[in-house]
């Protein structure tokens, strides 16, 4: 649980950007011995776990030392133990959080894989609404969560609406890219043999935006959890971010750094979701290798 | 299935064929003019010339992929309108094989497309296979596969539609010289056991005149047909020594002038 301290999603997004470029960044050298290369892969696999245990162990034993209260600073093992004691607590925040960030995310995906399709399809389309989808997108949408608050009120519409406006552009370019990076040619393959536009969309051109559309989909519900817990931190009557500010009003450092825990904890967990359903439906260039 | 069998190959024949392309900045290119042209069935032709004459854009009317500016196709008396006739199989430049299907399913794509039972033509495409040099290779991914290994995935997936009529666009113009060498010699190879229509497009001169029934060299844009060179020599032909063959050498000889008369090839 402590680990996905460390793990944040900030920490994901340049994995996460590769995704979005379509490319499975994986290297082996090919000189190194059968052995070395194996320890070497444990080493790897294991690599970041080990550096978060030091992180946290150094934490762990410096903050007694350094005489900073319990209110200032908690150690590691004050907050996993807090996090086991209020697990109903948290969990049940943590549901509506996760509520709202599944809506808005697959809101996004419901309304931005179809607005994909358009810009790439119609060019009029495309001319009138790309330029204004990226001039939304300079606007901070966390600038808006006060306004979402004013005209949708307290409840859980403006939590999702912000989660999905985060998620909308990397989904919509994801997807946008991934269908105009195909190989002109395939469709004068597909064309030649007879096929129809609907045929070489569901057997060449979807297939093909698919490595593009899970890498925007991969950034974007990394997005959706700071839009969600942005919103709640606006105006809210639950959910992990309200808790925070709960903990923070009442100078409950520990329960504030286990909600940030639960908060990275569902990130990480809905990316790493999203990742296995990748490795289940895109075939990458590269794994057959 | 029998499917050593031979194809009946489709006629083409084009007459006052123009394409004219518009640039971005609305200028007209004439990019083919005034294209008269009968290809007899069960003939292999080939069309060489310089990059930008306007051949490929010939393959690709014929294929129906791009729509004529004037003038008629026509394939075994159908006329072709922006819309592939049924019975022609392509292979361009680059295999273009989907990265994400075996080697079978990429060879079962046309069958997929047009509708037909694809459990019957499985044994086909394994004969295909076969008959290329990759018997076993139909569970393989294109990425364990070289780039000779792909085009000739690439040449089975166009051959199972039995196609009258098989355009290739430049096939080996992305293979190294020595996979191109041999791709040319299995090239021979099948079409004579097939007997289908070819329509070749390529700038290699030496290709051409070893593939070819018939040579027809283009000339730069506007492209038009500079010359029309009948090949009278025997097969099978022999790659080793078909440069030793004087009539080989006459030909080679004569497209290469025509392109040194167009200022396509310089003299030093």
């Amino acid at each position: 649980m402590a680990r996905s301290n460390v793990l944040k999603p900030e920490a994901l997004k340049p994995d996460a950007r590769e995704a979005l470029a379509g490319r499975g960044g994986k290297t082996a050298p090919m000189a190194v011995p059968v052995r070395k290369k194996r320890k070497r892969r444990v080493l790897e696999r294991y690599s970041a776990i080990m550096l978060a245990g030091f992180i946290l162990l150094l934490w762990q034993i410096l903050v007694p030392l350094s005489g900073l209260s319990e209110f200032i600073l908690p150690t590691p093992a004050a907050i996993v133990a807090r996090i086991v004691e209020d697990f109903p607590l948290l969990a049940m925040h943590g549901y509506v959080t996760l509520f709202e960030v599944l809506a808005g995310f697959g809101l996004g995906v419901l309304i931005g894989v179809p607005l994909a399709l358009a810009i790439f399809y119609s060019p009029p389309f495309q001319s009138a609404v790309y330029p204004l989808l990226v001039a939304l997108q300079t606007v901070p949408k966390v600038a808006l969560a006060p306004l979402l608050v004013l005209y949708l009120g307290y409840g859980w519409a403006p939590k999702i609406t912000l989660a999905f406006l985060i998620a909308l552009f990397p989904i919509v370019i994801g997807t946008v890219v991934g269908l105009q990076s195909l190989d002109r040619n395939l469709v004068d393959l597909t064309r030649s043999m007879g096929a129809s536009e609907w045929q070489t969309f569901r057997k060449v051109r979807l297939p093909a935006a698919l490595p593009n559309i899970f890498g925007g989909c991969k950034v974007a519900i990394s997005l959706s959890v700071i839009g969600a817990v942005i919103g709640e931190y606006v105006a809210a009557e639950r959910g992990l971010g309200y808790l925070q500010l709960q903990a923070n009003a009442q100078f409950d450092t520990t329960l504030n750094f286990a909600s940030v825990a639960a908060i990275s904890a569902l990130g990480v967990t809905l990316f790493f979701i999203l990742s296995f359903i990748e490795s289940k439906v895109v075939f990458r260039r590269d794994t057959a290798r | 299935m029998n499917v050593a069998s031979r194809i009946a190959g489709a006629r083409v024949s084009i007459s006052g064929l123009v394409k004219t392309y518009q640039t971005r900045d609305d200028v007209d290119v004439l990019a083919l003019d005034n294209i008269d042209l009968t290809i007899e069935r069960g003939s292999f032709v080939a069309v060489v010339g310089p990059s930008g004459c306007g051949k490929s854009t010939l393959l690709s009317l014929v294929a129906g992929l791009v729509e004529a500016s004037d003038g008629r196709i026509e394939i075994d008396d159908q006329h072709i309108v922006n819309r592939p006739h049924p019975k022609i199989g392509v292979v361009f430049q680059s295999d273009l094989l989907l990265y994400w299907r075996t080697v079978l399913d990429n060879i079962l794509l046309p069958i997929e497309i047009k509708h037909l039972d694809v459990k019957r033509h499985i044994p086909k495409a394994e004969e295909l296979l076969r008959q290329v040099g990759l018997k076993g290779f139909g569970n393989k991914y294109p990425s364990e596969l070289s780039g000779g290994m792909r085009q000739r995935v690439a040449i089975c997936r166009a051959l199972i539609q039995e196609p009258g009529l098989l355009l290739m666009d430049e096939p080996f113009g992305a293979l190294d010289a020595l996979t191109r060498e041999q791709m040319i010699m299995d090239l021979q190879e099948m079409w004579t056991r097939l007997g289908n229509t070819v329509l070749f497009i390529t700038h290699g001169i030496d290709e051409a005149v070893f593939l070819a029934d018939r040579v027809l060299v283009m000339s730069p844009r506007p492209g038009r047909i500079a010359l029309d060179l009948t090949i009278d020599m025997p097969r099978p032909r022999r790659w080793s020594n078909a440069h030793e063959n004087p009539g080989y050498q006459g030909y080679v000889r004569k497209i290469r002038e025509i392109f040194e008369a167009q200022g396509v090839l310089v003299a030093h």
